[in-house]
């Protein structure tokens, strides 16, 4: 049996006919990852031991019948900014290059307790600092469709859209983590803000980012959410049950029958710049029609505020940064200098060797982001721009129920391409309002430009998954799904 | 020229709460090193503060017994700087918006005057670790204890209202009366649980504008904040009269060998924290229902304790003050009173002298002490009954604070009852009249002092236990008997 291709509903089903065993699954997956990951390098550390040992357990829950959910048995990749105890946890940095967490995620402990396997971790740039998986320091990752291309931001993508794992957790602070299942053709979610409990995840922006799920289906990717979403008491930030914004736990109602009236905006900032590559656009506008085509709406939206969202993601990200990456110092655990004779060289001589470029970059632009001289009028300014970004989404969702916008404004560039920090940042234009609003947004393919995936985001208010799924459902039954050459035998 | 000494305080105060302020390790001062810590305290990557609501509600209170705005909105923040026993890089602190404001403390000045010194602020923050250096140069080390990381602080901030060292010892000192009895921490300033840095200025007396100001940090014990601001004060006075004000603002340490301040650095210089509000935690938003309720639960505080004790016992200034100034005593002087239906001041007399020499001696608060209560008033009724003499009952309270024993048992044990049997005690005193005929002869030649001495005989042979009433009595008695 051809385990890589299957759907999580499928290889449950060969696992509830005892066609296939928990173990089997895991071996088969670990096999690709062998042969593959050498390529691809979408994985850091493989986790062979821990999953076999995971899998042998699931394999017995399935036998007794006891705690069998969707994601028993089932392999997941984490990526390795998010803690799992026992298992290494780089950030993709060097600074953290042996480093052991002695406890697990939230995330990943949700994950155990539905009784799936975690795999291994993966790459992604470091910190997520980053658009490219260029700024990684154990290098870049390749994009399962086009090796000379970079693959978005985040490993993950890359080991699902391969098939080297059905299912990848990782995180969006920016927009990697569906920039990057826009370029690997899979579909990816950063959930709204406080859905998903941050515990665990090292951070880099803590109001920025969220964990998400990365799938090659929609429903695939509503079934792992729903494990991932949840109040936690190990998170201030995460939203109590019963809160506003806070969605449901069942979305297998995900059914792929388009909402009557469906009310679409379309914001013109995202559509008007000549840097959105044009065949890009033609496929998003063609969802979008697809998407309205029975008795849906088309709403003309202007959100003014959009030139400054990126500004203001940069100047607050780097603040964040400066202050989230200062504990890596290798006075407790971590890379540390083996040169420094004082603990002022300590401190230097650790942070320069542990931290790489972009890293550094953010921990200087930070630091003066957040100067007494600067305060003002870098991190206060870019805080009232957020509050502007947010009241503009508040109002618009009162004339449609989602917004839709491109995910990216071209196709996967160059492998290795030098780009200058600010041209990096726009890599993520269209998908920083979602971080600074706290939205939902889902990046779900819409087709191929030259043979390379091209993806839509759909924008929903904090809550409101069950209509990203419901709709992106649609799309892809539309549009059809896009497996790589590496699940094409 | 006179001059003028303007005073302002910052004071940090450990709360004694069962946990850590933002993670769940115990809060335990003099355990061994790195054993009440976790991932949290340690500062490891993506574990989050979550706030003991505890050092809420303990700031709270401490806020309310200061007549402090108690704020419904407050933030934290991130205080940022490197130091190795400081394992996020941050401090979680409150910038701007703290969750006390305002507020004040009544002092009774060393001229008599009563006064009111106007707190600014009270903000909730987590402690640091601690370092501990050893050796210099290329041998010497040092060696981190997380143990207090995290541990909740308020940080007390007061106008410049104190005009000498004095009165900021005198409001220092009434500081820690407070705190310690509403409960919130045991303000031991040998332990670090109660810590000051001061800011002093001198002006000409009369003059409004204020002089360049010196912050002297980390003076840890009474004796160092009067010696060093008096110091400071001296030395900022004579630069004035030297006609060379200092030209900067400086932070200065404190050398207790020396008995001088010392430069560190300029003010200026001082390091850019690089506060903004932690993202990790939501701003803080407290009810004004639960405000009230932690209001209704605080204690009768000690200066309402004095009056009361002044107006309904009628008890001096001064022993009011001695029995109300810490919660403890306070509540073991007033259960005595309810079990005991003597003189007021006889428990008092008690409670300050013999208890207060013993605890002192023992350097024991009043709870950790054996004595109970309980044991204080039965004893005072047997006194009052006449079952054991005023100097025994020194001998029984000795005892009891030792033993935690009920006194009758005491007595019972050593035989330490009174002797009040006139037979047995009429032998005894025709004894000593005959073994004593000098001081007999001089009694009856008028020198009645002489009695004392007699007395003193027959508590001598007695060892204490004779009714000394009576044994007057039969000394009287028998000496008119005599040819
Ligand atoms: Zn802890």
């Amino acid at each position: 049996m051809e385990l890589s291709t299957l759907s999580l509903k499928e290889l449950g089903n060969a696992l509830r006919k005892k066609a296939v065993s928990a173990r089997e699954i895991t071996g088969a997956f670990l096999e690709r990852i062998k042969r593959f990951n050498p390529d691809l390098n979408a994985f850091v550390t493989v986790a062979e031991e821990q999953a076999l040992a995971a899998a042998n357990e699931a394999d017995l829950r399935l036998a007794r019948g006891e705690r069998v959910t969707p994601l028993t048995g089932i392999p997941v990749a984490v990526a390795d900014t998010i803690c799992t105890k026992g298992i290494k946890t780089t950030c993709a940095s060097r600074i953290l290059e042996n480093f052991i967490p002695p406890y697990d995620a939230t995330v990943v402990s949700r994950l155990q307790e539905a009784g799936a396997v975690v795999i291994g971790k993966t790459n992604s740039d470091e910190f997520g600092a980053g658009t490219t998986t260029g700024y990684s320091a154990f290098g870049p990752v390749c994009n399962p469709w086009d090796k000379n291309r970079e693959p978005g931001g985040d490993g993950g993508a890359v080991a699902v859209a391969a098939g080297l794992a059905p299912l990848a957790i990782s995180f969006d602070t920016g927009g990697n983590l569906r920039r990057a299942a826009a370029f690997c053709g899979v579909a990816g979610l950063k959930p709204a803000y406080g859905s998903v409990s941050r515990f665990g995840l090292a951070a880099l922006a803590p109001s920025l980012e969220q964990i998400g799920p990365l799938a090659r289906q929609v429903e695939d990717l509503a079934l792992l959410y729903q494990v991932l979403a949840g109040p936690d008491p190990l998170d201030a930030t995460s939203l109590p049950a019963g809160a506003p914004g806070r969605s449901g736990q069942e979305f297998t109602g995900t059914a792929a029958t388009g909402r009557p009236g469906l009310r679409i905006g379309l914001p013109r900032e995202y559509f008007a710049g000549e840097e959105l590559q044009a065949e890009v656009k033609d496929l998003v506008l063609a969802a979008t029609g697809i998407l309205t085509e029975k008795d849906g709406e088309q709403v003309d939206l202007s959100l003014p505020s959009t030139g400054y969202a990126l500004a203001a993601h940069i100047l607050l990200a780097a603040a964040e940064a400066s202050s989230s990456l200062a504990r890596y110092d290798g006075v407790r655990y971590g890379y540390r200098s083996p040169e420094a004779a004082d603990i002022d060289l300590l401190y230097k001589k650790t942070r320069t060797e542990g931290f790489g470029r972009e890293a550094k970059r953010r921990i200087l632009l930070g630091t003066l982001v957040l100067s007494a001289e600067c305060y003002g009028d870098y991190y206060l300014n870019a805080q009232k721009v957020r509050t502007l970004v947010i009241r503009e989404f508040t109002e618009a969702f009162t004339k449609c129920d989602l917004i839709l916008t491109p995910v990216t404004r071209e196709l996967p560039g160059r492998a290795g391409e030098e780009k200058s920090p600010l041209r990096q940042y726009q890599d993520e234009s269209y998908t920083v309002a979602a971080n600074l609003a706290g939205l939902s947004g889902l990046s779900v393919p819409c087709g191929l430009v030259d043979g390379l995936p091209v993806g839509v985001q759909l924008l929903a208010p904090a809550g409101r998954e069950d209509l990203l799924f419901q709709v992106a459902r649609t799309l892809e039954k539309a549009v059809g799904r896009f497996s790589s050459p590496f699940l094409r035998g | 020229m006179n001059y003028e000494t303007v005073i302002g305080l910052e004071v940090h105060v450990e709360l004694k709460t069962e946990a850590k302020v933002f993670c769940g390790c115990a809060a335990r001062f003099g355990a061994e090193p790195n054993t009440h810590v976790c991932p949290g305290c340690l500062g490891m990557p993506g574990v989050l503060p979550v706030l003991n609501k505890k050092a809420v509600e303990f700031c709270i209170k401490a806020g309310l017994a200061l007549q402090c705005r108690i704020a419904p909105f407050s933030m934290f923040d991130r205080k940022q700087y490197f130091y190795p026993d400081l394992p996020q890089a941050y401090q979680i602190s409150q910038g701007d918006l703290p969750l006390c404001t305002g507020g004040g403390l009544k002092i009774v000045t060393p001229g008599g005057e009563e006064k009111i010194i106007r707190l600014n602020r009270i903000h909730l923050e987590e402690e640091a670790g601690r370092t501990y250096h050893s050796g210099a140069g290329a041998t010497g080390y040092s060696l981190l204890d997380f143990n207090r990381s995290g541990l909740p602080l308020i940080e007390i901030v007061t106008e410049p209202d104190l005009r000498s060292p004095a009165e900021a010892k005198i409001f220092l000192e009434k500081l820690q009366e407070i705190l310690r009895y509403i409960e919130v921490s045991d303000c031991k300033m040998e332990e670090g649980s109660f810590r000051c840095d001061a800011n002093i200025s001198v002006r000409p007396a009369g003059s409004q504008e204020f002089g360049r100001r010196m912050e002297i940090k980390n003076l840890n014990s009474f004796k160092a904040i009067q010696s060093a601001l008096t110091y400071e004060a001296n030395r900022l006075g004579s630069l004035l009269a030297a006609g060379t004000p200092p030209e900067q603002e400086e932070s200065r340490g404190w050398d207790e060998t020396r008995g001088m301040t010392f430069f560190m650095r300029p003010k200026e210089k001082a390091t850019d924290y690089r506060y903004f509000p932690d993202p990790d935690l939501p701003p803080l938003v407290i009810a004004e229902e639960w405000v009230e309720e932690i209001r209704a639960g605080l204690p009768e505080l000690p200066e309402e304790k004095k009056a009361r004790y002044m107006e309904e016992y009628g008890l001096s200034a001064q022993d009011a003050d001695l029995l109300g100034s810490s919660r403890e005593t306070a509540e073991f002087f007033e259960a005595t009173l309810r079990l005991y239906s003597g003189e007021v001041k006889t428990v008092a007399n008690w409670v300050m002298g013999e208890f207060a020499r013993l605890l002192n001696l023992e350097k024991l608060t009043p709870i950790q002490s054996k004595l109970e209560p309980e044991a204080l008033a039965a004893m005072l009724q047997m006194i009052d009954a006449g079952e054991i003499s005023g100097k025994i009952a020194k001998t029984v309270f000795e005892e009891m604070f030792y033993s935690g024993k009920p006194p009758r048992e005491i007595v019972a044990e050593k035989g330490l009852a009174q002797i009040s049997d006139e037979s047995q005690l009429v032998v005894l005193v025709r004894e000593i009249l005959a073994q004593h005929p000098g001081p007999v002869a001089d009694y009856r030649a008028g020198k009645t002092k002489a009695l004392g001495f007699l007395v003193g005989q027959v508590m001598k042979e007695t060892k204490g236990q004779a009714n000394p009433g009576l044994v007057n009595k039969l000394l009287r008695e028998e000496l008119e008997k005599l040819p």
